[in-house]
């Protein structure tokens, strides 16, 4: 399994979204991004992208006050997860235009399909914005 | 942010009741309250609208509902385990309306839960409708892909039943090379592989040659993730003609990453694969302008085809590219990871780099600091040792703490290992080790001082500059006050003491060791500090003695002196020379350290910071204080014979023995012991150790019983009875020992010498034992001898001999050892005693005692304990030939060091002291022996010369 969750997390540490695709109990996952955030909000711009947890490469890369923090297996491609990254805020904003921390908060279940679309089973299976979103304008036309 | 109590306190208000709120009110009204208790509030009323409105038969609410709680359990405000909620989600799948079933479909995938899985089979049929294709009209493609989401989504793959039930409805989409369900198909070939492979992998693999470039690509992904490494790879290798085609022709540099990644895992099971690959590799790594695929390539050239030097040479042109980026720290980071994964054959482009991996070490991310620090450890050999572990430690100095001790641990680990195999100039490395000590945030104390000790045992070359280092350490009074530096002290005090003969100037390392600040140390250091003392102040009373003679004048010439102030020189000078140039005592000018008056200086130092330790609390320091100050007043104590006019030549001759004696306790060369001594001595089979402990506990005062329940006991206990002068009650024990005698017989004494049957057992580290086996240490030595002789300076001179002993665990074994060898002289002395005459058993199990608990210290100075007065004693006794006066004397001596003097009952009470304090010993040392005890009997020093 390449990807293993990606995290949104704030500048605060608080999180905004978390997709994991593989089982953690909520306890195991509130440790694992309490750590994980604490590791990297700690880094600065001078230092790269990858910190090793555990058994995880977490990639991470911050967009304003939202650091986009994915977790991955040790053998991964880090560049390609971070053009994974940068795919996932483009759509983004290609959907919510200039996307922020609220649009997020606030439409958190769309995010959740976009994602959904791009990725499955912690493989990218979608690299297409407009397919990406064709589902969820659908889905807006039908309601 | 803790789940919130399901049931509400307060009834909903009407408003709340009538008029349902969104998921935007939820949320604002989270972001309302932000505070961690408001938070829960704010969530707990929530959950209980949650729980009203989800029951609700109007699709529409229960789906607001639905999106609310989706909302909290994705984002850990609810557990996801096993709530109630699931069943809802459930429920709504089957809603014909599209964002219901969107909304339910995510609420399944992402809240469902092996906790929740009852729950799943109800949603079997519902998946298997979703995904047959009749639904109609564009919205069924959605459908399809929602209900494949959700079987390749966690949830699902807990549940086998549910891909048992539905791996034939994905064969369809499969061949129509939908990604999704290429996805939830090596999901479930991953999660139920006996089901899944029959139905499943022929169409999956069919996917792999699909045209359409976004199958490929999943397929690719999909035999990457199943190929990856707990799996076996050998299955994939049939499907190389595809991936190669795949690796050829595909744009999708995502795929092509898959692809090198399957390819890099196969090439090492097919070798005519990497010839294959070899081409495409170059031409990707030459052509493609994507940075991940670049590196991929990298990477599978590096790791999978070392063999092929174009490939190689085109990746590590890649790799230098990389660390040359200067303003992409993630560039760096991958260059330098991808010339760790360069194998021993390339060392020398890894070397090449040397100056920008130099670099890296300062750079500002800790990650690519550590990956350059762990390639500088990489390149380390016999050759450059000294050049980079000297740079890395001058770079430990500029580095924060952390990392600072990340390199001193590395130097450390790379250096001493193997027994300082990449070492040739231990002078150098004893001083890097100084330096080292002195680093700033230096928190590798204990493995510097163990390596300090180490060196000493091992390479006799390398005491003197061992010792110069220990001084340099010792003087500086700023390194008291640091506590990360005690081990280090303590090493450099007793590498001090054990080789004082290779110091210059013993006088000023006796103030180094006394020195005020040395009250900052913690008790265990101070006891080290005093027993350094002690060895330095018989050394140097040893040489004045042994010049005197030479020089034909009256040893007494110093005990006149060491009452009276000195006023006087006489000006003996001993034959050997030291560097005098630091030496400016109080009182005199430059002085030699081994002239009448540096030893009253000494002596009179001692007394002065010594003196208020005997009333220490600590034990330890207690102990030794007062073995110092014994021997202290020993020295006084002759000088007053002679004012009891006391004949010159007998006060002569107890000095002379005296002296001696106190040296030949400390003159015994330690060595390393093989940890693996001790399985060569097979356990004698009839040995019962626990039999007669019922019978001695009758015997045993209070104290001792409470102790002798356990058969770790009973050695002292046996000890106790014989300072009672009951030798019988250990027949038991006696009888096995004597079996084991019969099979061990040459580590054992020989029988002629020993007057009765308690005797027979031999001290653990019988100093004759040593005799018989000092040649059988010297076969299992040998010499580490470098790989290759460097070609620089330190060439010149050759290695000096490394003790290294075969199969030898050196980390855990090195201290003990050298704490176990430490008592031989010790108990050498006490057998010499027993030898002698009959008296006094009670000091042989003393000395065992002792030496099983100092092995189990760590940093134990050697024989250190209130024994030793008694030890010099019985040594004295032993060696003189008019006992009866020395003995006497002796008796006085120890009184007025612990008991009022009573020349009259000295004898009997002499008895009662020392069976005390050997009750005293046991009570705080018994936790160790039973762990230490086995290794004592093998071990054997080198050194069989019992005098100097």
């Amino acid at each position: 399994m390449g990807i293993r969750f990606v995290l949104l997390v704030n500048k605060q540490g608080q999180t905004r979204l978390a997709q994991y695709y593989e089982h953690l109990s909520l306890d195991e996952r509130r440790a694992l991004e309490g750590e994980i955030v604490r590791k990297c909000l700690a880094r600065t711009d001078q230092q790269c992208s990858f910190v090793e947890h555990r058994n995880y490469k977490v990639v991470y890369r911050r967009y304003a006050s939202l650091f986009f923090l994915v977790g991955v297996d040790n053998d991964e491609n880090e560049l390609a997860i971070l053009e994974f990254i940068h795919l996932l805020v483009e759509t983004m904003d290609r959907h919510f235009g200039n996307v922020c921390e609220l649009d997020i908060m606030f439409h958190l279940e769309k995010v959740h399909f976009m994602l959904e679309e791009m990725v499955m089973n912690g493989c990218i299976v979608e690299t297409s914005k407009q397919n990406i979103l064709a589902p969820i304008q659908l889905m807006e036309k039908t309601s | 942010m803790a789940s919130a109590p399901s049931a509400p306190s307060t009834a909903p208000s009407l408003v709340d009741t009538l008029f349902q709120r969104s998921l935007d009110d939820l949320v604002k009204s989270l972001r309302a309250d932000p505070s961690a208790a408001g938070e829960s509030l704010a969530v707990g009323r929530a959950l209980s609208e949650i729980h009203r409105e989800i029951r609700a038969p109007d699709a529409a609410t229960k789906a607001v509902a639905l999106q609310k709680f989706t909302y909290l359990s994705s984002l850990h405000f609810v557990p996801v385990a096993s709530h109630p909620l699931a069943f809802p989600a459930i429920e709504l799948l089957a809603s014909p309306h599209l964002p219901h079933k969107r909304l339910a479909y995510l609420a399944a995938s992402l809240s469902l839960h092996p906790a929740s899985l009852s729950l799943l089979p109800l949603a079997t049929h519902q998946i298997h409708k979703d995904l047959s294709p009749s639904t109609s009209a564009a919205a069924s493609h959605h459908v399809c892909a929602l209900a494949l989401q959700l079987l390749a989504s966690p949830a699902a793959a807990a549940a086998p039943d549910l891909a048992v039930h539905l791996a034939h409805d994905l064969v369809p989409h499969l061949s129509r090379g939908s990604p999704r369900a290429i996805a939830a198909a090596a999901r479930i070939i991953a999660a139920s592989p006996s089901t899944g492979v029959p139905v499943l992998f022929k169409p999956l693999a069919a996917c792999l040659a699909s045209s359409d470039q976004r199958a490929s690509t999943a397929a690719a992904s999909a035999f990457c993730e199943l190929s990856a490494p707990p799996a076996d790879v050998a299955p994939f290798l049939p499907l190389a003609p595809d991936l190669y085609n795949l690796l050829t022709t595909s744009r999708s540099n995502w795929a092509l990453i898959k692809v090198l990644k399957i390819f890099a895992r196969l090439a090492p099971l097919e070798s005519r694969l990497a010839a294959r690959i070899v081409d495409p590799v170059c031409q990707l790594l030459t052509r493609s302008s994507a940075m991940s695929l670049t590196f991929e390539c990298v990477r599978t050239a590096l790791t999978a085809l070392p063999a092929h030097n174009a490939a190689v040479s085109l990746a590590i042109g890649k790799v230098k590219e990389f660390l040359a980026a200067s303003d992409d720290p993630n560039l760096r980071y991958l260059g330098l990871l991808a010339l760790g994964m360069l194998g021993p054959a390339y060392a020398s482009t890894v070397n090449e780099s040397r100056d920008v991996i130099t670099l890296s070490l300062g750079d500002a991310d800790s990650n690519i600091r550590r990956e350059a620090l762990h390639l500088m450890m990489g390149m380390v050999d016999d050759n450059n040792v000294m050049d980079i572990a000297g740079m890395l430690v001058s770079h430990a100095a500029r580095s924060d703490p952390e990392f600072a001790n990340d390199i001193l641990g590395a130097v450390l680990t790379a250096c001493g290992r193997n027994v300082y195999e990449l070492v040739s100039d231990f002078d150098w490395y004893v001083s890097l080790l100084a330096d080292m000590a002195r680093s700033l945030h230096c928190a590798q104390g204990d493995e510097i001082g163990r390596q300090l000790v180490d060196v000493g045992l091992r390479v006799h070359d390398a005491r003197p500059e061992l010792v110069r280092s220990a001084r340099s350490l010792l003087i500086d009074p700023a390194l008291l006050g640091n506590n990360l530096l005690c081990p280090v002290l303590s090493a450099a005090a007793w590498v001090s003491g054990e080789y004082i003969e290779c110091s210059k100037d013993p006088v000023e390392l006796v103030e180094a060791l006394s020195q005020p600040r040395t009250s900052l140390l913690p008790m265990p250091v101070r006891a080290v500090y005093i027993q350094a003392v002690l060895k330095v102040i018989i050394f140097c009373c040893n040489l004045y003695v042994e010049s005197s003679n030479d020089s034909n004048k009256g040893s007494d010439l110093v005990f006149d002196e060491l009452a009276v102030d000195q006023t006087v020189s006489r000006g003996s000078k001993s034959e050997i020379q030291p560097a005098e140039e630091q030496i400016v005592m109080p009182g005199t000018a430059k002085n030699d350290p081994f002239s009448n008056k540096s030893i009253v200086y000494i002596i009179n130092l001692i007394e002065t910071t010594v003196g208020p330790l005997v009333e220490s609390k600590e034990v330890e320091v207690l102990e030794r204080a007062r073995n110092l100050m014994g021997f202290v007043h020993l020295l006084r104590e002759i000088w007053e014979l002679k004012e009891r006019k006391v004949s010159d030549h007998n006060k002569h001759n107890r000095v002379m023995e005296l002296i001696k004696t106190m040296q030949t306790v400390f003159s015994r060369e330690l060595s390393p012991v093989s940890v693996n001594a001790q399985k060569k001595i097979s356990l004698p089979e009839d040995l019962v150790l626990q039999e007669n402990l019922s019978e001695l506990a009758d015997i045993l005062s209070e104290d001792d019983t409470i102790l002798s329940t356990s058969i770790s006991f009973l050695s002292r206990s046996s000890h106790s009875v014989e300072t009672r002068d009951e030798p019988a009650v250990v027949s038991v024990d006696s009888s096995s020992l004597f079996e084991h005698r019969k099979r061990h017989g040459i580590y054992y004494l020989p029988t002629g010498k020993a007057e009765d049957d308690t005797n027979n057992y031999p001290c653990a580290n019988d100093p004759l034992l040593s005799g018989e086996n000092g040649s059988a240490m010297e076969d299992k030595s040998g010499t580490v001898q470098p790989a290759s002789a460097g070609k620089k300076l330190k060439a010149m001179r050759s290695r000096p001999k490394v003790v290294k002993l075969d199969g030898e665990d050196f980390l855990s074994s090195m201290m003990t050892s050298a704490n176990v060898l430490k008592e031989n002289p010790l108990s050498g002395a006490v057998r010499g005693m027993l030898m002698g005459r009959d008296a006094k058993p009670l000091c042989s199990p003393k000395a065992a005692d002792k030496s099983l608990e100092d092995m189990g210290n760590k940093m134990d100075m050697g024989e250190s304990s209130s024994q030793s007065v008694q030890n010099i004693y019985a040594d004295t006794g032993s060696l003189s030939t008019s006992s009866s006066r020395t003995s006497k004397q002796h008796d006085l001596t120890k009184e007025k060091s612990t008991i009022p003097p009573d020349n009259d009952r000295k004898e009997a009470r002499k008895h009662r002291t020392s069976s005390r304090s050997g009750h005293r010993q046991g009570k705080h040392k018994h936790r160790e022996r039973p762990s230490t005890q086995p290794d004592v009997a093998p071990q054997a020093p080198v050194v069989q010369d019992f005098l100097l």
